[in-house]
């Protein structure tokens, strides 16, 4: 039978001290491990990955046979594997090949061409999403396709776009803990690390879940921000 | 100004433009009147290359363009046919994230590669010439039917275009807001603008335009003077399509 509370912390307030005392000790390790690591993974990844989307996209859009295709196969390949394999993959398989590559660098390549991937799906919905008028006028005041994309259509479509995409970085910011198994020393790795010196699982995996969930309040605090800013047009 | 010679246009099976030919001079208005589905719409859009004819030529001023089933027209020129032309359409299609300002400024901004300042001083004149000299930093949204068409008439002006194309421009709007843009395009008329125009609107046809031209199923059925057209029509068609109206 399963022993409810052995040595609960109820009845025991030795145990609650040393609770505390680690909970003291490991919040700002963890911390850290969060803005230097989890953050700027996020960050980078987020940022390279969405230049890699829009430019999907703008294939998957452009009716050549060739460059459509590359889009699909690419974004099929990404959406249809584990993001923690294609981790292992870059980390641990490619040095069989003879490429080593640090584990920040792997985990930057790992999360951008995901975003990539399923971001472009997002882009290319926003892009579809502005009327075809808006293509009419632009191209009627003699702009090019370029110009008409990047003065008429993407802005509108990046204020479509900002709602799934930041549901997407909010996404991303959590699975920076998958970095840990490849060596990162992110949030996660260090919570591993403490846990394995202190034996207090509960409490350590608690506290960076903490950390998560107030990042990602913080974050969802600023894309309220975003979009009532990208709001202002309409009435 | 405008010289349409024999155009054709297909969607797949469907036969719009069944050889079209046309003339219109410096500084005349036509207007293009006929049922819905008669190809008038495809016409004028075929005008500024939005709709690529199957067959036949355009040429506006000195930018001639010829099209066949087969070869592939060139985008550069295609662009410069565009800059010869203004377009006005049915549902405004003013750039929502600009405001009114921004959006007489693009064109000349962008395309033109003006400067900003300049463009600005001209697109604040040609805004405060169809009266929206108090709605500069408005956004679309922000404005009335009537107004936002009169930023998209300012708008495709700021381009010096040669011709200015209307698509049916006071189609959405509603009934109190029609005389506004109707008046607008009468004072553009009056300065000596070539204008081709696909409208419902009998009464500025007769008012304002040189020449009317019924259209049917694709084909030009009859043209002649607003008095000539509306008074004593020729054809029975013509005729069947406005008593429908009247």
């Amino acid at each position: 039978m399963v022993q409810m509370f052995p040595n609960s912390l109820f009845d025991n307030p030795e145990r609650l001290e040393r609770w505390i005392e680690i909970a003291q000790s490991s919040f700002l390790p963890l911390l850290k491990g969060a803005l230097t690591y989890s953050l700027s993974l996020s960050i980078i990844s987020f940022a390279i990955g969405l230049v890699i989307a829009v430019l999907t996209a703008l294939a998957r859009i452009s009716g050549s046979k060739p460059l459509v295709a590359i889009a699909r196969v690419y974004v099929s390949i990404i959406r249809g594997t584990p993001l923690l394999v294609q981790l292992f993959i870059l980390f641990y398989g490619l040095p069989s090949v003879g490429l080593t590559i640090d584990p920040f660098p792997s985990a930057v390549i790992g999360f951008s061409l995901n975003v990539g991937a399923y971001a472009s799906e997002v882009v290319r919905a926003a892009i579809l999403s502005i009327p075809k008028g808006q293509w009419e006028a632009a191209y009627s005041l003699g702009m090019t396709y370029r110009q008409a994309l990047q003065r008429v259509i993407l802005p509108q479509a990046a204020r479509v776009s900002v709602p799934p995409l930041s549901n997407s970085y909010i996404s991303l910011v959590k699975d920076t803990s998958l970095a840990a198994t490849i060596l990162v020393p992110e949030m996660f790795r260090k919570a591993q690390e403490i846990t394995a010196t202190t034996y207090e699982p509960l409490l350590v995996y608690s506290e960076a879940a903490f950390i998560y969930w107030m990042i990602c309040l913080i974050l969802s605090f600023i894309q309220d921000r975003i979009e009532s800013r990208l709001d202002r047009y309409v009435a | 100004m405008i010289v349409i010679s024999n155009l054709h246009k297909r969607f797949g099976d469907l036969h719009v433009l069944k050889g079209v030919s046309l003339t219109v001079e410096k500084g005349k208005v036509v207007v293009i009147i006929g049922p819905s589905g008669s190809g008038k719409t495809t016409l004028l859009r075929c005008l500024n290359a939005l709709e690529l004819p199957t067959e036949g030529s355009v040429q506006i001023g000195e930018v001639k363009l010829d099209f066949s089933a087969r070869g592939k027209v060139d985008k550069a020129e295609i662009a410069r046919l565009r800059r010869q032309t203004g377009m006005v359409f049915q549902g405004y299609n003013l750039f929502p994230h600009m405001t009114a300002l921004q959006n007489v400024m693009e064109g000349p901004v962008t395309v033109k590669k003006e400067s900003p300042d300049k463009a600005r001083a001209k697109a604040v004149s040609l805004l405060t010439k169809v009266g929206l000299a108090d709605k500069l930093d408005h956004y679309p949204a922000q404005l009335s039917g009537g107004q936002q068409q009169r930023v998209g008439i300012a708008r495709a002006l700021a381009m010096d275009p040669q011709v200015m194309l209307f698509d049916e421009p006071t189609s959405a709007l509603d009934p109190e807001l029609v005389g506004e843009v109707l008046k607008v395009m009468k004072e553009l008329a009056l300065e000596g603008m070539t204008m081709v125009i696909v409208t419902h609107e009998m009464a500025f046809a007769r008012d304002v335009a040189d020449e009317v031209i019924f259209m049917d199923q694709g084909l030009i059925v009859e043209r002649g003077t607003p008095e000539q057209l509306f008074t004593r029509p020729q054809e029975e068609r013509t005729r069947q399509f406005l008593q429908l109206l009247s």
